[in-house]
């Protein structure tokens, strides 16, 4: 099965010069994640940006997965995109503990500054770096992470 | 507490101006803090979140099925081009292959769609810009096009009329005849459009060199859309990363590289006379066949059958007190809507209900790029700019 993870050449650039940021690969759909160490993920994402042949200079979106009661509970997902090569990637991090936090990746690519707030707005997670890093989505004096699990969607909280 | 600037020491005598919620050309509900110097803005701030409605919330807690009349809320300007996103992610996520006929149909309505998103967006951006005509005739021709809708879904606006595995009906008799009818017609009101805006030397004015964004700004911040390709991006995930076969269709990839509001304005007109031309494609090349695909424990199966074969009944009941059941995995599903690149993110835990939702919403993404547009321009060309980046606060806030 794993054809298209072998030949994918984002990640064998990336595990040629970094081999020890990339914590594990997946494929679903011909679609690549890349699971990426937490402290590298700056030099990862640079080295996919600048990297000729890769471009990956489009970050089209960062979400996150709450997988409560696991633990390290959230993957903060980044989807990258190469207009060169028509490529997709997904990069994922993995962030946990009572305060969850993760790099700000908004040196790298200006357009991170409002999806990392409204990460930070809807689950909670701070990104180290960003320079203005409030609420978004929500009300400024709100309690709470809406899109948490352990959230309720209705009822008193 | 609102969003604010705070005043810079030395710098007093600058005003610090809220602009929204209920300002009539911010389009929706979108508040921006400016601090202006004279009539210079020179700084500028969004403040957005009026219209949250948690949609990503309330997907987690319905099935697959049920989450379609949501998306319909999300984009309300284009309601079709949102249902297909999310149709085309769960979709992905199943693997499911969808008849020819589905296909061409889904192109067919969300091309007419896009035409009648950039037919609001021109009107309402010219008459933020002082042009009251033109809202007139574009409503005229929209509600055309609204009419259409209304025949094959029964709503002008919340269709939810795609559906997982093909359509929810079959079209009625005589819609082709309403189409067909359009698009005949259309041509020569573009043209209307044209002339009234194009050569004027009012709108040249108000729209040549202003809101300028060279290529490599716009793909740092993350444009999509008109707003992107105006800027001299060639990128349009129709043509890119094809998907509901179109492939199969003739169209041209409009690029202008002035970035300017300008720009923008000819490349949506442009893209119009592109959508018209895959209406066109669409309605005369509509494959006969099924609308559905044949996946009997996803597809509700019709009525007649329900009434004459017991597995029907069954899969029925089953479909619509359970749901379906996905495999694990997660897809990410990119779309060309009228407004940029709609993604729909899905992860699922094999349970009928999305485990997480994520809608990448492309007028959030181009929002970002207002305050880089009209910082150091006089307050009016704000009411440009945001009329150029075609915004739906609905989408933006989710």
């Amino acid at each position: 099965m794993p054809s298209d993870l072998e030949s994918n050449l984002a990640l064998k650039k990336l595990r040629e010069s970094a081999q020890e940021a990339v914590e594990d690969a997946r494929e679903f759909r011909a679609e690549i994640t890349i699971y990426v160490r937490p402290d590298r993920l700056i030099q990862v994402c640079e080295f996919l940006r600048d990297e000729p042949g890769l471009t990956f200079k489009y970050l089209s979106d960062i979400t996150a997965v709450d997988h409560y009661p696991n633990e390290p509970r959230f993957e903060v997902v980044y989807h990258l995109l190469s207009l060169q090569n028509a490529e997709r990637l997904r990069l994922k991090v993995r962030a946990g503990g009572e305060n969850p936090s993760v790099d700000s990746l908004v040196l790298v690519f200006p357009c991170a500054n409002a999806f990392e707030r409204e990460v930070f707005d809807l689950f909670g997670i701070q990104f180290a770096g960003h320079p203005y890093l409030r609420r978004i989505l929500m009300p400024e004096d709100w309690e709470g992470y809406p899109l948490r699990k352990d959230y309720p969607t209705e009822g008193y909280r | 507490m609102p969003i604010t600037l705070e005043k810079i020491p030395g710098q007093e005598e600058r005003v610090i101006l809220s602009m929204g919620p209920q300002h009539p050309s911010t389009h929706g509900v979108l508040r921006l803090v400016l601090e202006l110097e004279g009539e210079t803005v020179v700084r500028a701030m969004y403040d957005i979140g009026y219209l949250h409605t948690g949609f990503e919330k309330s997907f987690e807690h319905l099935t697959y099925n049920q989450c379609i009349p949501l998306t319909d809320r999300m984009d309300y300007l284009s309601s079709l081009s949102n249902n297909l996103g999310f149709c085309l992610a769960v979709e992905k996520l199943l693997d499911l292959e969808i008849p020819p006929r589905a296909q061409w149909i889904r192109v067919l309505l969300t091309e007419l769609t896009r035409i009648q998103s950039h037919l609001v967006w021109l009107g309402t951006h010219a008459i933020d810009l002082g042009a009251m005509s033109v809202l007139l005739y574009c409503f005229r021709e929209r509600e055309d096009i609204l009419h259409i809708f209304e025949m094959v879904s029964g709503q002008r606006m919340m269709t939810s009329y795609f559906r997982i595995g093909g359509l929810a009906l079959e079209p009625p008799m005589g819609w082709l005849k309403q189409v067909e009818k359009f698009v005949k017609a259309f041509p020569g009101h573009l043209e209307e459009y044209e002339n009234l805006l194009t050569k004027n030397p009012i709108w040249l004015k108000r729209t040549v060199g202003i809101g300028k964004l060279t290529a490599d700004e716009a793909i740092a911040w993350g444009l999509s859309g008109p707003p992107l390709r105006g800027s001299g991006v060639n990128w349009d995930i129709r043509k890119n990363e094809p998907y509901s076969s179109y492939d199969k269709f003739d169209f041209k990839v409009p690029t202008r590289p002035e970035g300017d509001v300008y720009a923008r304005y000819l490349v949506r007109l442009e893209e119009m006379r592109q959508s018209l031309r895959i209406v066109q494609q669409a309605m005369e090349g509509l494959p006969e066949g099924p609308i559905k695909t044949n996946a009997p424990h996803i597809v509700l199966p019709d009525r007649e059958s329900m009434k004459t074969s017991i597995e029907a009944l069954i899969y029925h009941f089953k479909i619509v007190t359970e749901g379906f059941h996905p495999p694990v995995g997660e897809v990410y599903q990119a779309i060309e809507a009228p407004r940029g690149e709609l993604g729909f993110y899905m992860v699922s835990d094999g349970s009928p209900k999305p485990f997480r939702c994520h809608v990448r919403a492309p007028s959030f993404a181009n929002l970002q790029a207002l305050p880089k547009m009209i910082e150091g321009r006089l307050i009016a060309d704000v009411v440009a700019c945001i009329g150029t980046i075609d915004i739906v606060l609905g989408e933006v806030d989710r």
